[in-house]
């Protein structure tokens, strides 16, 4: 990465476009979304790198929120794009982008309340033959769908070992505690195959001892290949844990870089300890 | 396979939910019987209720096991559940009465084709016209829907009704030609088809279960029955008594086939994102699933075995009527949904049999065993005469016009159960249960390698 600006404007663009593809999956570009006269996301643009944990941080109502939604398909934006593995995904539906490889999780976690923790990770895997309706009630076609779903039972339970909650297997997800639900989130989005996790606020209400489960999940996955881009209030955290960080305030990003630059820099502090507001 | 292995096969179906079918089943009959019974009912007498009750269990199972899948499932708020019933049996009229008659009465006419082909395109109609009220209404909220298919099935009974729609001339010949070929050249005996208005469509193709058992060449051995029940049981006429049992038989096994459908629907991978639709929509799009898909396929396949239960219901009867296809069916079903326990297939079923013998047909059959045991005679015309009466403290009057009213009153009981079940169980009867939404059975696979260790927290909450 060659620029360290101080301010929300974009000054370099990414590096070489044809390398593009491999070193940064995700590129966000002018991006704006407004909701009646708020502005809620003010033209930004920054990339995530291939491979990276990278945090998206930003006081209350600084738009991350708003920007993960307008990647993510679940916000349309006013103006700019959204690319992923070069790709054009800008307003596609939230469905098509998951599909592609980007899975998200949400500030809030949202379970299926009244599905088991087992129907909650077996609904995430993609091109399951049985979500056909026609195969699953013909009769011999849904022997081909029972077996798939042999296949898919094994890998949710190994993603349960992983995670580390394959005692829950059987509860009605509703009946998990906050932390026990993020790690049901986290998994069943990893359950999409995807390239790309966008996490929002993974830590939120997590004791400390989940948080660091949370964490050493997060960096094994990253030895495999994920790519990660977090939104987080807790600037400890994110300044220990990522690489890269991009700061927003009021819809603009006020800066990117890493956590070191991030921490000397005069606006952030300003912005989180509360300047003209 | 070994005679043990069967025996616990067996033994499994009549502990599992077959059994606590069977077991409800058996109670309600049991009841009604010994009711009989005890207030004297001839042969003929009970196999008319037990036809009737029978029906009842059959048609409201039928619908509750479909809108289970709309509500219990998805949580498509349908409350336009008889408009789907009327057109199924609507359009199977039009397409299976014979023709009508040249300069004979005003009766409307239909385009005679065989009753299976009615039937068929009954079902198919139904299944469109769910597509055409699911594109614009399932991007709504919930609430949206249930204004637009309440809407929708006034419209239906609207449409029935006007003048209208009475009748249509049927043109000539159809004749479809693409490119200079023609494709198809039909020409229809019918000159005027339609909706027959606000006196309705009479019904005058062959019996149904007549034209089902030729089909399966079962009608002479079935005469041979009604002569068996002729000789043993019911001397004068038995044939009307025979003809609505074996009928009433022949739904329950279709609510069978209902069942079998609707549970591979839900317990497969299409059923678990239709779970997931009713939990929370955007966490199944934000998994990749293309919800609005799903939900039509859900919507038009429910519309359609709701098309299908509303010929079974009133195409066997003499004619059809627009007031047949009130809301009050729908909110009938709802009830036997709720009962039953919304979500649950097998708790769709009870629902729907414990309220046809409960609340639709029980009140009417307490009438019928109260006037066989004793003569009520007439009773007073107006409410006022039956509140005079018991002022002087003679409460026969009022009995006597409970017992009259008893099909209004049937209403204000649903109402008090209502309200009870969303007080005391508003699960209703199954709807608690875990009925897992997968085809096959997801404990640990065997073989699986890794070790547990001795039960460390117990699933404590962190």
């Amino acid at each position: 990465m060659s620029e360290t600006t101080e301010t929300g404007e974009r000054t370099t663009a990414p590096d070489d476009e044809a390398q593009g593809r491999t070193r940064y999956p995700l590129q966000v570009e002018g991006l704006r979304k407004t909701f009646g006269g708020i502005v809620a996301v003010d033209d930004i643009a920054f990339e995530v790198e291939e491979g990276s944990l990278t945090g998206l941080i930003g006081p209350n109502g600084a738009g991350k929120s708003t920007t993960f939604n307008l990647i993510t398909g679940m916000n349309d934006p006013d103006a700019g794009t959204v690319r992923f593995n070069g790709e054009d995904i800008t307003g596609r539906a939230p469905h098509e982008i998951a599909n592609r490889g980007l899975a998200r999780t949400f500030q809030i976690a949202r379970e299926l309340e009244e599905m088991t923790v087992l129907e909650n990770m077996m609904l995430a895997p993609k091109n399951q033959q049985g979500e056909k309706l026609w195969r699953s009630i013909t009769p011999g076609v849904r022997d081909n769908v029972r077996r798939q779903e042999e296949e898919v039972l094994e890998r949710v339970w190994e993603v349960l070992d992983f995670f580390e909650i394959e005692h829950l297997a059987e509860e009605y997800a509703g009946n998990l505690s906050g932390g026990q639900r993020k790690l049901l989130e986290m998994a069943r989005a990893l359950l999409t195959d995807p390239d790309m996790l966008l996490l929002d606020e993974p830590f939120a209400g997590v004791n400390p001892t989940l948080e660091k489960r949370l964490l050493d999940h997060i960096h094994e996955l990253r030895q495999d290949g994920y790519t990660f881009l977090i939104v987080e209030h807790d600037m400890d955290l994110i300044m220990n844990n990522c690489e890269r960080v991009v700061v927003m305030h009021q819809g603009k990003i006020l800066m990117k870089g890493t956590p070191a630059e991030v921490k000397e820099s005069e606006d952030v502090i300003e912005a989180y300890l509360g300047g003209e507001v | 396979m070994s005679e043990s292995s069967l025996r616990s096969r067996f033994e499994s179906l009549l502990t599992g939910d077959p059994g606590l079918v069977i077991a409800v089943l058996g109670a309600i009959y049991l009841a009604y019987i010994l009711a009989g019974i005890v207030f004297g009912f001839t042969v003929r007498g009970h196999m008319n209720s037990l036809a009737n009750l029978t029906f009842y269990i059959a048609v409201f199972g039928m619908l509750a096991l479909a809108l289970n899948l709309h509500w219990g499932y998805t949580g498509m708020f349908n409350i336009g559940v008889v408009g789907f019933m009327g057109i199924g049996v609507y359009v199977t009229a039009i397409f299976s009465k014979p023709p009508a008659a040249q300069g004979g009465a005003a009766q409307v006419g239909g385009l005679g084709l065989p009753l299976g082909v009615g039937v068929v395109a009954g079902v198919l109609a139904a299944a469109v016209f769910g597509a055409i009220v699911a594109l614009p209404a399932l991007r709504l909220r919930a609430d949206y829907l249930a204004i637009v298919t309440i809407a929708f099935s006034e419209i239906m009974r609207f449409t029935f009704m006007s003048s209208t729609f009475e009748t249509f001339t049927v043109p000539d010949t159809f004749d479809l030609t693409i490119l200079g070929t023609t494709l198809i050249s039909f020409d229809p005996v019918a000159d005027t088809v339609g909706f027959g208005g606000g006196s309705g469509l009479i019904l005058n193709y062959a019996s149904p279960l007549e034209a089902f058992l030729k089909f399966l060449f079962l009608w002479d051995p079935y005469l041979g029955l009604v002569d068996f029940v002729g000789e043993y049981a019911i001397q004068t006429n038995p044939k009307p008594v025979v003809d609505s049992l074996v009928y009433g038989l022949l739904l329950l096994v279709v609510v069978g086939i209902y069942y079998w459908l609707l549970t591979w629907t839900g317990e497969s991978p299409f059923g678990r994102v239709l779970k997931a639709i009713r939990e929370d929509e955007d966490v199944a799009n934000a998994l990749g699933k293309n919800t609005d898909v799903f939900k039509l396929k859900a919507f038009v396949l429910g519309c359609a075995l709701m098309g299908f239960a509303g010929v079974l219901w009133y195409a066997g009867r003499g004619s059809i009527t627009p007031p047949s296809f009130r809301p009050n069916i729908t909110f009938f079903v709802w009830i036997a949904l709720i009962i039953g326990g919304a979500g649950s297939n097998t708790g769709s079923v009870l629902g729907g049999a414990v309220f046809a013998a409960l609340l639709y047909e029980g009140p009417r059959y307490i009438k019928n065993l109260i006037e066989a045991a004793i003569d009520v005679g007439d009773g007073p015309g107006s409410f006022g005469q039956a509140m005079a009466a018991l002022g002087s403290f003679d409460p026969v009057p009022f009995l006597v016009y409970t017992l009259n009213s008893i099909s209004q009153l049937r209403l204000v009981i649903m109402g008090v159960v209502l309200i009870y079940l969303m007080h005391n169980r508003p699960e209703g009867m199954l709807g608690h249960r875990k009925e897992v939404a997968s085809s096959i059975d997801l404990s640990r696979p065997e073989g699986s390698v890794h070790e547990e260790p001795a039960a460390t927290d117990g699933g404590e909450k962190e």
